[in-house]
């Protein structure tokens, strides 16, 4: 094998260590190179990662026993209102900007993002929406109206305190951060790929976060403006979503839902990028059927952008409109589908190792089916009418989340940190944090399936003894309590390795894409030269001179 | 704090049927036969796409060792790929074609009421906490009964049908009908009413409650619908179309309840049907002693109970729109003496 040592491994980080602390911080607030934002988003990410996850333990203690004095309504509302937005708006959709904002230039040959100060806005922005939604408590508590916030729940009528108005305007400005991170990956992977990377060619990575980018542009406008309305009802005297004065409750439900439907694929498309590069390389063969891959991404975002009224179902729309969503919403199921097969033709024949990326991409493969599968049973519309609202949607959408976009998240985690640490993480760690999160999330996730059969709908503080949902709702807090060390032990392993770990070198896991031409951690300038290239690997083609990926394209 | 008033209401250690595998209703009936197609398929394709990953990586894990050279690298397929784009596309098309059978046979529209259809019509209407039930009509006869959260409706015995057809409307936020044996979910929102129907032959309690997040309660406004041998539910209804009963001796506990009644400001909430009470935004008291619990099924419903929730409701039910008066307790023996007959 060639070896591809295009630059002297240490100098970027001793370049990075000798920053005295205070210049840090300045260096922090004042930064616009794509890395430390993309950091700076992941730490952000992090942080809100703790007190969401803190939240949901909270909720589950609460509904351990039957009847359980644990805590009372008013803050159990408040609860599941904040665990919701926060993991959405600033843990999720952070967590893949900020990757996004590290690999993208990496990936495509470039010095950093097309529009750098418009790069440290979106950051500092989706942050300040964060804090603002989080300033509610000041008020006294925190929203209680749920993460989809429905009409007229959150008119001043019955939210009476101005924690609704921080809610809403901490996520209209943490959108205009979102939108201004969309327009920035979109103008970059069009505009800034290195010579030779067509359209065709870009990293799987990058691809999927072109149409994430697309999403977002499509689906933030709508909640901004729903948000924006009901700003003004609340505090202007207008009346949109104001039933008691001829306001429509169903329209907050069509401009939430078509943000939050494309809001599921902004959040699952990326991770669907980070395992179709660890796939590949860790069993050793090209991505089967790149261009329908590529062509199936596409899909997903065009499909997902007319599916949102299957949250809807029980609304009483006609019978032909739910008939419209029913076919949509099945019809992703179709590029979704495409994708599957393709990754496992990739590993198909391969030279499966299981290192502790390619633990969570098969994390990711065994748990995102069945929460596809899930999704299906909620897209037959009739049997919507039994699970929607129920404790099985929550298994469902936990399951894609958590199942798909987390454990797709960490294996893009544990692929690039050796990049941009220059460290290895503890691969023992690894697995420990992996199967004490596969097990517990099994555990907790699995039950919810069951509750919801049984009856119970979501966003009760309590339930009765008579109702037999007791034994499935320790099951699920056995679980959650079991799911939370794993976050302890990366969070651990993240810290801790940034200076135990093991020297990473250039290209650890013998990959294939650009980021692994330059140094770990690669220097302010990505590259000393901007690399021509020829193929979707254009490591392949170097390490390969006699068998180029080029002549196969 | 509530737990052994729960007991009470429940008795010991019933454990209810909510499930909706279980159902006795024609829509709930055809949901079912629609979810085990559903969870078949699904079943399928699970155990073939779980099946090839676990083959793939138990057959091509660590294979030739780590100084192995590279495996044969396939860039794809098209013939490969146009079979795996079929094969989904088939299997979305049948389910297309049973989704839609079953979505024109569950919610088909309500009939219009005419004299002996042995329906009954009933408009449901959504409170924060709680459920109100206006019976309109039942075999066409026009009725005027109007009760909150026990809905009481007669059984399809005998091999007569007797569908119930339910409008459901809210009086504040969105709320949602769900009764899982009977049927799914019906959401009731404000300025937009909908239908929904179920009948059932199997007389009993069927439990349920509100299934869209409606603020601090949500949790306990629940459900419960009793349907009853048609005789059973003719005398109900017969009870419950009468005026409240007058207490018949002058000088007792219960006159002095209702006088203390009738001049607090209970009857700016709460109507007894007959009287002067006639507010709207509480429960209809006329016949309360006919249910048997409290506080949207919370707690059963009896003297304690009646008690501790004119105390402080608060205490029985944290958030509830109804304050605590701060009557005195011999006003309070007095006004429970008289809910008491509200038989």
């Amino acid at each position: 094998m060639a070896s591809i040592e295009l630059d002297t491994p240490e100098v970027g980080q001793a370049a990075a260590r000798s920053s005295a602390a205070p210049s840090l911080l300045y260096d922090l607030v004042t930064t616009v190179d794509h890395k430390k934002i993309g950091l700076m988003y992941i730490a952000m990410a992090l942080v809100f990662l703790v007190i969401g996850g803190c939240e949901a333990l909270l909720m589950r203690w609460q509904l351990l026993f039957p009847r359980y004095d644990f805590i009372g309504p008013d803050a159990f509302n408040q609860l599941f209102t904040m665990h919701g937005t926060t993991m959405v708006f600033f843990m999720g959709m952070p967590t893949l900007i900020g990757i996004g904002n590290f690999m993208v230039p990496l990936a495509i040959g470039a010095r950093d993002m097309a529009f750098p100060r418009l790069n440290a806005f979106g950051f500092w922005v989706s942050l300040l929406g964060g804090l603002l939604v989080y300033f509610s408590y000041a008020t006294g508590g925190a929203p209680a109206i749920g993460w989809f916030a429905y009409a007229p729940l959150t008119e001043r009528t019955f939210a009476r305190s101005a924690a609704t108005d921080f809610w809403a305007l901490g996520l209209t400005v943490s959108g205009t951060g979102t939108l201004a991170g969309a327009v920035n990956f979109i103008a970059t992977i069009l505009g800034m790929r290195a010579p030779g990377m067509t359209l065709r060619k870009v990293p799987f990575f990058a691809w999927t976060m072109l149409w994430t980018s697309v999403l977002i542009l499509f689906a933030i406008p709508p909640l901004t403006a729903a948000l924006v309305m009901l700003l003004f009802d609340r505090n202007l005297g207008a009346h949109f979503f104001d039933t008691q004065n001829g306001g429509s409750a169903l329209l907050w439900q069509h401009m939430f839902w078509f943000f939050g439907h494309p809001e599921v694929y902004i959040l699952i498309l990326p991770a669907f990028g980070m395992v179709s590069e660890v796939i590949p390389v860790f069993s050793r063969k090209v991505l089967f059927g790149y261009e329908f891959m590529a062509a199936a991404t596409a899909a997903i975002a065009f499909i997902s952008l007319g599916v949102w009224a299957h949250h809807m179902f029980a609304v009483g729309m006609s019978r032909t409109a739910d008939l419209f969503f029913v076919v949509s919403s099945l019809l992703v199921s179709i590029p979704t589908g495409i994708k599957f097969f393709n990754w496992l033709a990739t590993m198909y024949g391969g030279r499966i190792s299981f290192a502790s990326p390619m633990l969570f991409a098969f994390g990711f493969l065994s748990m995102f089916l069945i929460g596809g599968l899930t999704g299906i049973m909620l897209a037959a519309a009739p049997f919507d009418f039994q699970l929607t609202d129920s404790y099985f949607v929550i298994g469902h959408f936990h399951w894609v989340l958590i199942g798909g976009t987390l454990f797709g998240t960490f294996a893009g985690l544990y692929y690039w940190y050796p990049k941009v640490t220059g460290r290895m993480l503890s691969e023992r760690l690894g697995r420990w944090h992996f199967w004490l999160l596969y097990v517990g999330f099994f555990l907790t996730f699995g039950p919810m399936h069951v509750s919801g059969f049984l009856g119970m709908p979501r966003r009760i503080y309590t339930y009765d003894v008579d109702r037999g949902w007791d034994f499935w709702n320790q099951l699920t807090t056995v679980g959650a309590l079991l799911q939370a060390p794993s976050y302890a032990i990366f969070i651990y392993n993240v810290v801790v390795s940034l200076w135990k770990g093991r020297p990473a070198g250039n290209d650890p896991w013998d990959a294939w894409t650009l980021e692994w031409t330059t140094t770990s951690p690669p220097p302010s300038y990505n590259f000393e030269q901007i690399p021509v290239v020829h193929s979707r690997r254009p490591l392949w083609d170097i390490k390969h001179p006699d068998d180029p990926d080029w002549k196969y394209e | 704090m509530t737990s052994e008033f729960i007991l009470l209401a429940s008795g010991p250690d019933a454990v209810q049927n909510l499930s909706i595998f279980d159902p006795a209703s024609p829509p709930a009936e055809s949901i079912r036969a629609l979810s085990l197609l559903v969870a078949a398929i699904s079943a399928f394709i699970f155990i073939i796409v779980e099946g090839v990953l676990f083959y793939s990586v138990a057959r091509f894990r660590g294979r030739g060792g780590p100084q192995a050279s590279e495996p044969p690298q396939v860039y794809g397929s098209k013939a490969i790929e146009i079979a795996w784009t079929a094969a989904p596309a088939l299997i979305v098309f049948i389910l297309v074609l049973v989704v839609t059978r079953t979505l024109w046979a569950v919610n088909r529209p309500n009939p219009q009421p005419k004299a002996g259809d042995q329906a009954l019509y009933v408009t449901v209407i959504g409170h924060q906490w709680w459920w109100e039930y206006v019976y309109e009509t039942y075999d066409g006869r026009k009725l005027g009964v109007v009760t909150a959260n026990e809905m009481h409706v007669p059984a399809s015995t005998g091999g007569v049908s007797r569908p119930v057809y339910l409008t459901l409307k809210s009086a504040d936020v969105c709320h949602s009908f769900w009764v899982p044996r009977l049927g799914g979910k019906t959401d009731l929102i404000p300025g937009h009413p909908n239908e929904m129907w179920f009948q059932t032959d199997k007389p009993g309690l069927y439990l349920g409650q509100c299934a869209e997040y409606c603020g601090t309660q949500h949790a306990n406004m629940l459900l419960r619908v009793i349907v009853d041998e048609p005789a059973d539910f003719e005398r109900w209804l017969e009870n419950e179309s009468k005026p409240a009963v007058v207490p018949a001796d002058d000088d007792g506990p219960e006159s002095a309840g209702q006088a203390t009644f009738f001049t607090q400001s209970c009857v700016n909430c709460h109507r007894i049907r007959g009287m002067s009470a006639n507010g709207k935004f509480g429960p209809d008291l006329t016949h309360l002693m006919a249910r048997r619990t409290l506080a949207s099924g919370m707690v059963a419903s009896n003297r304690d109970h009646l008690r501790q929730w004119l105390v402080d409701p608060q205490s029985v039910k944290p958030g509830c729109l109804m304050p605590a008066f701060g009557l005195q307790p011999r006003e309070i023996d007095r006004i429970v003496d008289y809910l008491l007959t509200l038989n």
